[in-house]
This record gives C-alpha cells, structure tokens and sequence, in this order.
C-alpha cells in the first residue's frame, strides 16, 4: 500500500508562537488517560505523550534568546513504513498504519521489552513503570474512548486515534467516506491558545498543513518551506511533524551537524 | 556419605567442605532470588531503568553471557565438525558453561520483561522484521541443543550409569552428537549475530548503528565472530579458576594450547574487522547522521564514557590479548595465557556494555544532556544471581560427573581406582 496515496495525518508547530505555557500538555493527558504519580518530577519516570523542551541560543544577556518545542511523538515513516520502532517490536505490538500514517500502540501486546524505547531517537516512548493510580472520584472521568494502560507496557503519543475513530464512525453513519479538516483534530491542538499547533493531512494540499509544511513527497517529506524543518532530519526517520521558525538557531538545533574545520 | 556418586579413580573434597561451599554461594544466590521477587511483585520500578535507560544491565548481561558461552558452540565446530580431536577432552565444560550462560540469559530475559506472563507473545505474534523475534527463536532452540548436549553428561553418573535404559540413551547420544553441533553451531550464528543486530539496525541511534549487507548490519557478523573468538577465552579462564579451586590440573597443556591457538587466530581477525568497522563508522556512517566520532566520547559526566573505553575495547582486550594468544611462547606461559584469556573475555563484555549501554546515552537530539545510569541493588542482585547459580552448577557437576575425561590421567590416586 503506498502512504502517499492515503491519509497522512501529520502536525505542524509554529515554534515562534509557542509561549511554553503546557496547555498542550495537559489536554494530552486528560485526553489520552495518561497516568501520572503523587510525585512526578523525575521526568524520566513520568508519562507524558507530549512534552516541552526548553532550547537555549546559548549566549549571554542581552543576546539570549528561548525556544519552546512541543514533541509529540513524531509518527515517523522511516522508507516505506520502517519506522524506528515500529520494525524492532518483537511482538508486533506496533504497527504502522499505511492508511493514516500513524504509528499505533498495542497495550495489550505488548510485554515490555523496551526495544523500542531503546530505538526511539525523541524519547516518545515511554514506559509505565507503576500502575497508574487515580485520585479517588477521578476514575469517573477518565475518557471512555482510550484505554487506560497498566503497568509494565509501553505507551505513546496516538495523535489522539480514538478521536479518529469516533470522526469515521460519525461519517460513515452519515454515509460518507471522508472527513473535514476539522473533524479530526487533536487534543493538544484545540488546547494550544496560541494557534501554534496545526494538525491535517499532509497529503491533502487543502490542509493547512501541506500549505505550512509544503512537504515534498518526491524527497520523503522533506519541507519545501524554508522556514519548516523536522527533528533529526539525518537520520531518515521521516518524521510527520514539522516545525516552523523564523529563527535560524532554532531550526539548526533540530538536527545534528558535522562541523567543517 | 556421597562417595558412590562421585566418579570412580577421582578425588573430591569432604561433603561438609563441598556443602558449606554450596551453602555460601546458595546465599548469594538467595540474594537474588529475593531481588527477583520484589521485581516480579512490584514491577520494574524497583531498577533505575528509565525512559532513556529502558536497555541497561541485564540486557548486557544477556548480550555477555551468550557472547562468553559462545565457546560451547564453536568448540562443538571444532571438535565434531571441523575434526580437532584432542579438543573431546574439553568440550564436555564448554558445553556446561554454554549451558550455565544460555540458561542465565534465558532467565535474566524473563525478569527483564514488564509483562512477564505476556512473554510468549513473542512466539505467537512474533514480528520477523525485528532482531529480538530472532534472538528468542534461536536462544530458545539452541539452548533446548545444550541441554540435549548437557544430558548424556549427566547420565553419566556412576549411579545413573547404572541403569541399562540412561547408560544405552547416553552411549547413542553420544553416537549423534555431531548432528547437535552442527545444529548449534548454525543456531549459534544467527542468534549471536541478531543480538549484534539489536543495537546495529538502531538507525534512529547514531552511536549503535551500523551498515551492512541486504538486513544485516556489521555488528550481525562481528558479534558472532567475537564470541567465536571470545567464547573459548572464556571456557579456558574458567577451566584455568577450576583448576585453581580445585587444585588440580583438569586439561592437558596441548588442548588448552590448541583451543588458545584457534580462539587466537579468530580474535585478530576479529579485532581487524572490528578496527575496520569502526573507522568506517566513524568516518563515513556517523558523519552522514550529524556525528562525529568524538560527539560519542566528549563531554559526559565524569567521562564514564571516555575515548579510553574505545582503547580499553579495541586495544587493550581486542587487539593485545590477540597478539599474545597467536604467539606461541606467550601462550605456553600459563600466566600470560591466563591473563590473555581473562582479557579477551573482558573485551567481549565491553564491546557488550557500549552497545547497549552507551548507545542509551549518547544525546540524539542536539537539544539533549547526556543520561546517566546506575543499578538499583535490585538489578545487581539479580545479574549476580546468575553467577551463583553457574557455580553451584559447575561444583555439582564437577563432583559428581565425568566432566574432565583426562582428570583420572593427570591425577592418579594411589592404591585407587
């Protein structure tokens, strides 16, 4: 199946405009039955789907200058759906979807091994290492629609598909076979106050998306848009979130570059 | 009391020795055993594993032990398959520190998994694409052929001898142990090289990656060459701290010296290749993703990973333990022998750490610290747990089966039989 021909459900994140406020952040988590502990300030032990990195020009006052950068997982293609992690699994407990472009995690297969957080460059997987416990009354408003996970498996980013879900049931009762931009959205992109977070089809030249990213789908994606540019680019991961900067120092800090003598 | 099971024209110590013996490595053993506990109670939030680290101890673990008891393998290929002869009078320990290593790997792996009761997915849903699928199949099968090599061992015993039905099923087993080697040995191939496949088809990790050919990248085929090389390392540094304990030379100089010679000869061809890997690595393959090779080994807290630990692999356990184990002087002195053998077993193990460790810890995202890792007493009780369980395994089967066929030879009992 090729994924050009499909669906590619990708986001867009205007890095200028993200003020780090962390709405996006908690509107994952409540969307997505994301567990978290009493005291979770160890954020390598913590779950988040989507997190806030903080990036720093590096100079000194007055030229000092901050970055915010959501990373949600980043849905990554790799060469024809060999994503990173997806091909590591060995339990098939991931898959990559050739009609969304989504890279899927199944709780209830998976046992655990972490290979696949081992060969997650971004650090979206992540691994419950308890159970998750609810303040009590909170279980009552847990989202019906996602499953919540247990201890000892593997969790990531979805790009909210039970949303999706939901979306294609609704259509496909009123007979149709295609969704509206708007019907498909994500829960950190509806959350974010500042409009920075721009979710579509990246296939689809009408979303706002392909007009931001202007992905080149002759070159795996690569952005067209000088601005736009991908985490780890390099490394031939494919990712399906870009990022837009005005700033050159925030787009190099994307990738790693070999520096010429 | 337990003289009619020892075999016959050897001598043993005093079961109230043996048994204190026994009863002190048991604790240990204890120890780990109640670290496994807790983890299997409370979940692996009793390691200092994190999101960063979800590959760390016992993963080398697992990757060290099958490397060091690749030695029963290529033994096997040796003496069933290649035909050196004289090497019958040490397979019989190889096969018991291959089955000792692949039985500790098999149970470190069923303590390392979040899910343990969910382990069998990755039979029944087994994904062909990953490494890991691979590495479970093959494990599984050839350490099901250690046991069938380990068996006719035990039923050897002077009592189990005894019954016709054991001593005719040991005698044919024997008869068709060729046909395990071989097994072993192309067992032994795919799932010593899958496990250097693990960190090798990590593209989205710089430090781990590798090239190769069609779906399998170098580390595929420098893994198993290094634990055919460093396999029989370790089956003689073992041989050599059992001749110590025990205090009694087990194997003639000539085997030993030929099994030195080969794991030589394979451990400098390894080395090349692994020198050459490595600059190919870091000239071409880690440019190309944003790296250079100093990006690996700069800038970390207390320099844990330092050029030096790239030196300590390739040239202090690789390429010198190679180079006294091919020169024939250097390898007759037992000394030297000795620390030629502990050294290319260190290597191995080494080699094992950065690949999985290391690979964890390097920064991808340029945006990214170094991470940082210890083991919780948890996971080292539990990596230990294993090593208690080998000797106890060994002392049992030293003192009750025919392990070292020469031992009656180089150790005759006066007025004995």
């Amino acid at each position: 199946m090729d994924q050009q021909k499909n669906k590619k459900y990708g986001m867009v994140i205007d890095l200028d405009k993200c003020t780090g406020c962390g709405s996006c952040m908690v509107a994952c988590m409540a969307e997505n039955n994301v567990p978290f502990r009493e005291d979770d300030t160890d954020k390598l032990l913590s779950v988040s789907w989507m997190q806030v990195y903080r990036l720093s020009n590096g100079k000194a006052f007055p030229q000092t200058e901050e970055c915010y950068l959501p990373r949600p997982c980043q849905q990554c293609e790799g060469h024809h759906g060999h994503s990173p992690c997806v091909s590591v699994c060995p339990a098939t407990a991931t898959d990559y979807d050739m009609h969304t472009g989504i890279v899927s995690q199944i709780y209830t297969r998976c046992f655990g091994c972490r290979y696949c957080m081992a060969a997650c460059p971004y650090h979206v997987r992540q691994f419950n290492w308890w159970d998750p416990v609810w303040p009590t009354g909170m279980e009552r408003s847990l989202n019906p629609d996602v499953s919540v996970r247990m201890r000892g498996v593997v969790e990531k980013c979805s790009f909210c598909f039970s949303r999706y879900q939901t979306s294609m049931n609704k259509a496909f009762l009123e007979g149709r076979r295609e969704l509206e931009e708007h019907e498909y959205q994500t829960a950190c992109t509806q959350a974010c106050p500042a409009g920075a977070i721009i979710f579509g089809d990246l296939n689809n030249p009408k979303h706002a998306v392909h007009k931001l990213a202007q992905p080149d789908l002759a070159h795996e994606g690569k952005p067209r848009n000088p601005k736009a540019f991908r985490l780890l680019e390099r490394l031939g991961t494919n990712t399906k979130v870009y990022y837009l900067s005005n700033r050159e120092w925030v787009r190099k800090a994307g990738d790693n570059e070999v520096k010429k003598a | 009391m337990d003289s009619a099971l020892i075999p016959k024209g050897v001598k043993r110590c005093p079961i109230g020795q043996f048994a204190l013996f026994i009863a002190v490595v048991g604790a240990v053993l204890l120890w780990g055993v109640v670290a496994m506990l807790l983890i299997y109670i409370k979940g692996l939030n009793q390691t200092n594993m994190n999101n960063a680290y979800g590959f760390a101890l016992w993963i080398w673990a697992d990757l060290a032990v099958i490397a060091l008891g690749g030695g029963a393998f290529f033994t096997g290929l040796l003496r069933y398959i290649i035909g050196k002869d004289e090497l019958k009078n040490i397979i019989n320990y190889a096969v018991l520190i291959g089955f000792v290593c692949y039985s500790s790997a098999l149970l470190i792996l069923a303590i390392d998994v979040g899910q343990p009761l969910r382990a069998w997915f990755i039979f029944w849903h087994a994904n062909v694409h990953s490494m890991l699928t691979e590495v479970a199949f093959c494990l599984t099968c050839y350490f099901g052929v250690l046991t069938i090599e380990y068996v006719p061992l035990v039923l050897e015993n002077r009592q189990v001898d005894k019954v016709p039905f054991f001593h005719h099923l040991s005698h044919n087993m024997h008869g068709i142990m060729a046909i395990f080697a071989a097994t072993g040995a192309f067992l032994s191939f795919f799932h010593q090289g899958s496990l250097g496949g693990v960190s090798g088809v990590l593209f989205g990790r710089p430090f781990g990656f590798r090239t190769g050919i069609n779906i399998w990248p170098w580390t595929f085929f420098l893994y198993t060459w290094s634990a055919a090389a460093c396999g029989p390392c370790f089956t003689i540094f073992i041989t050599r701290i059992t001749e110590m304990v025990t205090r009694k030379k087990l194997v003639k100089d000539n085997v030993i010296d030929l099994l030195a010679k080969i794991a030589g000869w394979m451990l400098l061809t390894y080395i090349i290749a692994k020198i050459i890997d490595t600059v190919y690595w870091a000239t071409v393959t880690a440019p190309a993703m944003g790296f250079t090779l100093m990006d690996f080994y700069s800038n970390n807290p207390g320099s844990v990973y330092g050029i030096w630990i790239l030196i300590a692999e390739v040239g202090i356990c690789g390429l010198l333990p190679a180079v006294m184990l091919v020169s024939s002087g250097i390898r007759r002195n037992p000394t030297l022998l000795f620390i030629a053998v502990t050294l290319a077993a260190i290597g191995a193990c080494l080699n094992r750490w950065v690949m999985v460790l290391q690979t964890q810890a390097v920064p991808v995202l340029s945006f990214e610290e170094w991470f940082t890792y210890m083991p919780s007493w948890q996971e080292i009780a539990t990596t230990i747990l294993p090593v208690a369980y080998g000797i106890i395994m060994i002392a049992l089967s030293y003192r009750y089966l025919p392990i070292f066929p020469q031992e009656r030879e180089l150790n005759p009992i006066e007025g004995g039989k």
